[in-house]
């Protein structure tokens, strides 16, 4: 099961062995045939594999490879754009997820997002966070302090924004605006938390912030990240899957696919012979 | 050839400097003649007016009473300011929910093959003559408004205390109530193509992040869009609300032209620049000079309307944090 049959055309779903998991895990999301198209185009081919439950799951591969586009399948983000599709089965637990009917409000607040650039709302810090929990819950201002703080606590920005709440939330410094976001993601309470190079506008020290941050989120919640930073993938993911034009190549416990990829464009694209 | 260097590049900027001062006093003097055109229509305005403003001094704006060959003459401008005030927040309220309604539509909801048309159709709305709001007003709208809208209106709120008054009959062609929604068909074009401008600056992954944590496209444009874009949004409204309160054609073609007020949206009404328009041609003395003298009184009204609105934004900027 370690290696990948990616054209092999039987629907197959691979999955990192057991072994290279420590502790107790489960699939979480499961991607079977999937393909998606920018209206003609043809995007995704074929992508078959499982997120584990509290596990991280890199996607690497050169730009333009197909991996936001996957990642933005998790969430259907798709949707708001018309002439993009996606067919195939997604599995969210035992839901699909590409299921026309499914509401969509309620998958994202399973799903949660975290994009390339920050983006934190145009209102204060504790709105920031305050605004995403009051889509789902009613619950009164003592309690929802208490939300905010954990959550803020969670994206492990509580210390450097407790005296300015209410300042605004574009006041912040990029790495503490990526938090913010991250915060706002943890503050739903989300299953999984989708992050696409959540990394790449943001200087070394707010990297490391975050990755250690995505080291701890593991614990509670299913998370996928995007990237382009072999390195970051090698330090917080357990399994990582490496994309090319559309396609899954290869898909295997980390420290495998970095020390002894099977297919032969991973080792060309981790060495640096493309990419 | 080393010493010549630095002279010649010298030489050359020196040449340069002519040029670059007669730029900075072009640039200066076409900037300075805004001020000395605003002075000077402030300063005639009120050299105009002054024979007025003598006579009365600030009974003029408490006297309803508006009869110029009366002797001695009397003339009130509380008719006009009323008017004004009334159809123009009547028409905000019309079209700042509607203009951004549009907005919207063809911002976040709208297919592609019909956002060409809608958005034509509005750019055309804007380029439509006043004038010719005024005769269709008087001959197409106005006719129906009386025969379908008011009276079903004037049923509905009959024996409703505040209500039954606002609404009370006759049905009329010429009435501030028609006034004002030509008033809102006029201004609304302001509003929906400033807002479709400015929604269009919202950073697409900004409103997907705001779809990420699970927002409907209302939560979405309620939170995220207008938030982000309130200084242009406001700009736009400021500039219709300028517009409502200045407009004079189409307003003195079915606003009935009275200078009594009721209490009745439906009766006939005057705003000071329709007040100018039908009596400046025939008017002299001191008739003209409080004509005048109500124009001073637009200019001032308007200044401090479009103010208290700049002050809101900044209030609201306070809110927001920033």
């Amino acid at each position: 099961m370690s290696e990948l049959s990616v054209s092999s055309g039987v629907p197959s779903v691979s999955m990192p062995p057991p072994s290279a998991l420590q502790g107790e895990t489960r699939p979480k999301v499961t991607v079977r045939d999937l393909n998606f198209y920018y209206g003609e185009h043809h995007a995704l081919k074929k992508i078959n594999l499982t997120l584990m439950a509290n596990r991280v799951t890199a996607f690497i591969g050169p730009s333009g490879c197909g991996k936001s586009t996957l990642l933005r399948i998790f969430n259907r983000m798709y949707d708001l754009y018309p002439g993009q599709r996606a067919e195939g089965q997604l599995m969210l637990d035992n839901q699909n997820i590409l299921d026309p009917k499914l509401d969509l409000n309620l998958l994202r607040a399973r799903v949660g997002m975290v994009f390339q650039k920050p983006t934190p709302f145009p209102m204060t810090i504790y709105e920031n966070i305050a605004f995403g929990i009051r889509l789902y819950e009613k619950i009164s201002k003592s309690e929802m302090d208490i939300r905010v703080e954990r959550a803020l606590r969670g994206g492990a920005l509580w210390n450097e924004v407790k005296d300015k709440l209410n300042a605004s939330g574009l006041s912040l410094s990029g790495g503490q605006q990526q938090r913010l976001c991250i915060a706002r993601t943890i503050a739903v309470r989300p299953e999984v938390i989708l992050f696409d190079e959540p990394c790449s506008a943001l200087d070394p020290i707010s990297t490391a912030k975050i990755e250690e941050l995505i080291d701890e989120l593991k614990d509670q919640y299913t998370i996928a990240i995007v990237t382009h930073n072999m390195q970051q993938a090698a330090r917080v993911s357990d399994s990582t899957a490496f994309m090319y034009l559309g396609e899954l190549i290869e898909f295997d416990q980390t420290n495998k696919i970095f020390t002894s990829p099977t297919d032969r464009r991973t080792q060309d694209y981790i060495t640096g012979r493309f990419g | 050839m080393e010493a010549a260097g630095p002279y010649d590049r010298a030489k050359a900027l020196s040449a340069f400097k002519f040029g670059d001062q007669a730029f900075y006093w072009i640039t200066r003097i076409c900037a300075m003649s805004v001020l000395l055109i605003l002075g000077g229509i402030i300063l005639s305005l009120i050299a105009g007016a002054w024979p007025a403003m003598k006579e009365f001094g600030f009974a003029f704006l408490w006297t309803q009473r508006w009869a110029p060959s009366a002797d001695p003459p009397v003339l009130g401008a509380v008719g006009p300011i009323y008017g004004t005030l009334i159809t123009s927040v009547i028409a905000m309220a019309i079209a700042i929910p509607v203009g951004l309604g549009i907005a919207i539509f063809l911002t976040e909801l709208c297919p592609n093959w019909l956002r060409r048309p809608i958005g034509m159709a509005v750019e055309l709305l804007a380029g439509i003559p006043s004038i010719i709001y005024g005769m269709w007003g008087f001959f197409v709208l106005g006719p129906f408004l009386a025969n379908h809208v008011q009276p079903f209106m004037i049923n509905a709120f009959e024996g409703v205390p505040v209500l039954g008054v606002i609404f009370a009959g006759p049905p009329s062609y010429l009435s501030l109530f028609n006034a004002s929604l030509i008033l809102a068909i006029m201004v609304l074009p302001f509003i929906t193509s400033i807002s479709v401008d400015v929604f269009k600056t919202v950073p697409p992954v900004l409103k997907e992040a705001a779809y990420g944590v699970g927002c409907t496209t209302w939560e979405v444009v309620r939170n995220v869009v207008i938030p982000y874009t309130r200084v242009g949004v406001i700009g736009g409204v400021m500039l219709a609300l300028g517009r409502a309160l200045g407009e004079t054609m189409a307003v003195t073609f079915i606003i009935g032209n009275s200078f009594r007020i009721t209490g009745s949206i439906f009766g006939p009404g005057t705003t000071i620049s329709a007040a100018i328009a039908s009596e400046f041609a025939e008017s002299d003395g001191l008739h003209q000079s409080g004509l005048i003298l109500l124009g001073l009184l637009l200019f001032v009204l308007t200044f401090f309307v479009l103010s208290a609105a700049r002050l809101m934004l900044l209030r609201l900027e306070k809110k927001a944090g920033n």
